[in-house]
């Protein structure tokens, strides 16, 4: 059953270890899965997981393309927070438009990601550094910007994208859904998900076929960096606020914890884009559980380890001859 | 010479920020000031040290900022509430500290796994542990503690020592030269003999004690234990280890780049303070500024070395 399970690919092992999580639930906490509609809208712990997931899902869409290049990128929540001020900051100084907001957000995302994307491509860099000084750097600037407060704002429509209802649904769950249908569209339909596996595989193999290595390390930073944006923009208007200090603060570990859970590796290759989005899923329901059953919410970060080491021992082959696990399929 | 022209820049830079604050700032050139600055930073300087063999053996040690909570807590909780005379407690925290990045280093060169996951998870059990220990933070009251605390040169005594003892398994032992091998090239590293997987475990192993002291240190600085302690700490770790100097794919650099790198962050910090308007987050600018500026200088060397 082992062999059959992994042959339907490394994202399997994240949506049985979600339907785990919800089948304890199921039996152990009563209501877990009752869904109501109240006001025109359905809310319930399934829903509420899928809301709270939805920054780490944007993120972890990204960080797949980057960690699938063979990089990392650690400067994630360092860019959400940016993003976040800047919208803050375009509707109390300026009352923009939200149209202005959003070309300015993806604008300020680009630029970041650009940076990232440079120093690994063109400086070669290494990845865990490279973002490391946007990492540390970044969240500084976000902090100068808002001048280390936190910065409410009202605006209806920016608010809308991090807790309004579309279809009787958060909206911020539309959004994840937009961001994971448009990554499957410019790296499934056209060739640069092949070039990012095959980079991320062996880069001397494909500069020798003719792949610009650089482009598609470029194109995978900057792409992680708009995914980064987008989460911080439903995080800032799901409160309406702008907290440089703490918007998307470990953020980026969750991430990456995302994109290992949903199969792909972290040494670069194969990558799993719905993968990922269970991974954070795993993560999150993991959370909510340990809350409703009333422990402590200080155990979540020992659960998290636990799991990260889990899934650490599965993926090693040295683990898997030593306990007799059939070999991975490739 | 040209081998310690990425640690000459370190310490022009040293240098030429201590005589810019010193110009600036009224009784900045000063012993009070530069005793301060070593027993500011005698935590950090001893956790990087950690980080420095982790890094020049070509991995990275994500948990030290969780490992300083856990020990800071576990030291406050024996303490203060099973009365532990401290220096057993310290030897208690200390050697578990020191058991957990053994095992670390352990899962790390037996089932060969990337360093960044199998630390990221420490972190999160380091952290998570120090929370079920505490969640907040215990005073730790007692006269041997407050004797030492309250001893100016008692800190950076530990941390220069740490330091020493460094260099000398660094430079004198074959350890630190199968440390320096296997950052270079693991796979030749092996092929000549050297024991690379108990060199790993060994590596991880140092570095959980050097957090774990730096923890200790923390205890003392604060005069409390505190779960949430070193937050981050990872990275101002990493930090001045890449600003001394040492290349973040191992095999080069120095604890002497380390010792400078530290102050250097150091200096800033204290600089701000002494401007007193500046406000914090700069420090994390600056300091994202110079790790740029250190890591290009780097590529720089790297470059001019392939071509000739």
């Amino acid at each position: 059953m082992n062999a059959r399970l992994s042959r339907l690919g490394p994202w399997v092992w994240a949506v049985v270890s979600l339907a785990l999580i919800l089948v304890f639930n199921l039996v152990f906490t009563p209501g877990f899965f009752s869904i109501q509609a109240r006001d025109g809208h359905f809310y319930g712990s399934l829903i509420d997981i899928a809301n709270r997931a939805a920054p780490v899902m944007l993120v972890a869409l990204g960080m797949t393309l980057v960690i699938a290049t063979g990089g990392i990128d650690l400067s994630v929540g360092a860019t959400m927070s940016i993003v976040g001020s800047v919208a803050a900051l375009m509707v109390t100084k300026g009352h923009s438009p939200l149209a202005a907001i959003l070309t300015a957000c993806l604008f300020v995302a680009l630029a970041l990601g650009a940076w990232n994307g440079i120093l690994v491509a063109v400086f070669k860099i290494q990845p865990i550094v490279a973002t490391l000084i946007l990492m540390v750097s970044g969240r500084g600037i976000a902090q100068l910007l808002t001048d280390g407060q936190i910065i409410q704002f009202h605006d209806p429509s920016l608010a809308y994208i991090g807790s309004g209802f579309l279809f009787k649904i958060p909206f911020s769950i539309t959004v994840v859904v937009i961001v994971l249908l448009i990554t499957a569209a410019v790296t499934r339909l056209t060739a640069m998900g092949l070039f990012i596996e095959s980079v991320g595989d062996n880069p001397t193999a494909s500069r020798y076929s003719g792949i610009d290595i650089r482009t598609v390390q470029l194109f995978a930073y900057a792409f992680c960096a708009i995914c980064a944006g987008m989460a911080g923009l439903v995080a800032t208007a799901n409160t309406s606020a702008a907290d440089a200090n703490n918007t998307g603060l470990n953020l980026e570990l969750d991430a990456i914890l995302a994109v290992v859970i949903g199969g792909t590796k972290l040494t670069g290759g194969r990558y799993q884009l719905i993968g990922s989005i269970f991974g954070a899923l795993v993560i999150q329901s993991l959370t909510t559980t340990i809350l409703t059953k009333g422990l402590a919410i200080e155990f979540t970060l020992v659960v998290k380890a636990l799991t990260v080491l889990a899934v650490c021992l599965l993926q090693s082959p040295q683990f898997r001859t030593k306990f007799r696990l059939p070999a991975r399929s490739k | 010479m040209k081998k310690h022209l990425s640690l000459i820049a370190t310490i022009a830079i040293f240098v030429l920020m201590v005589a810019g604050a010193s110009l600036h700032y009224k009784g900045f050139f000063s012993f009070g000031v530069f005793l301060n600055l070593l027993r500011d930073n005698a935590f950090l300087g001893v956790a990087a040290v950690g980080m420095t063999f982790v890094i020049l053996s070509g991995g990275i040690d994500l948990s030290v900022g969780g490992m300083i909570g856990f020990t800071s807590i576990l030291l406050g909780v024996l303490i203060t509430k099973h009365h532990f005379h401290p220096a057993a407690a310290i030897g208690l925290s200390v050697a578990i500290g020191t058991a957990i990045g053994t095992s670390m280093g352990y899962v790390i060169s037996a089932f060969d796994l990337p360093p960044f996951l199998v630390t990221l998870a420490c972190m999160f059990l380091t952290r998570g542990l120090a929370l079920v220990i505490s969640p907040d933070t215990i005073a730790i009251d007692h006269p041997w503690y407050d004797a030492v605390s309250s001893a100016k040169t008692a800190l950076p005594l530990i941390f220069l020592t740490v330091l020493a003892v460094g260099l000398y398994i660094a430079h004198a032992r074959p350890f630190g030269r199968a440390v320096y091998a296997i950052g270079g090239n693991a796979d030749s590293a092996a092929l000549m003999g050297l024991p690379v997987g108990k060199t790993k475990i060994k590596i991880y192993a140092i570095s959980g004690l050097c957090s774990s002291i730096g923890g200790v240190l923390l205890t003392f600085y604060m005069s409390s234990g505190d779960p949430n302690a070193g937050r981050m700490l990872e990275l101002d770790a990493i930090a001045a280890v890449v600003i001394g100097g040492t290349l973040l794919s191992g095999g080069v650099g120095s604890l002497v780049g380390t010792l400078f790198g530290v102050l250097i962050l150091g200096v800033i910090q204290t600089a701000i303070t002494f401007q007193g308007n500046i406000n914090s987050w700069w420090t994390k600018i600056v300091t994202g500024i110079l790790l740029f500026g250190f890591i290009l200088l780097q590529k720089v060397f790297q470059l001019r070395k392939t071509d000739s």
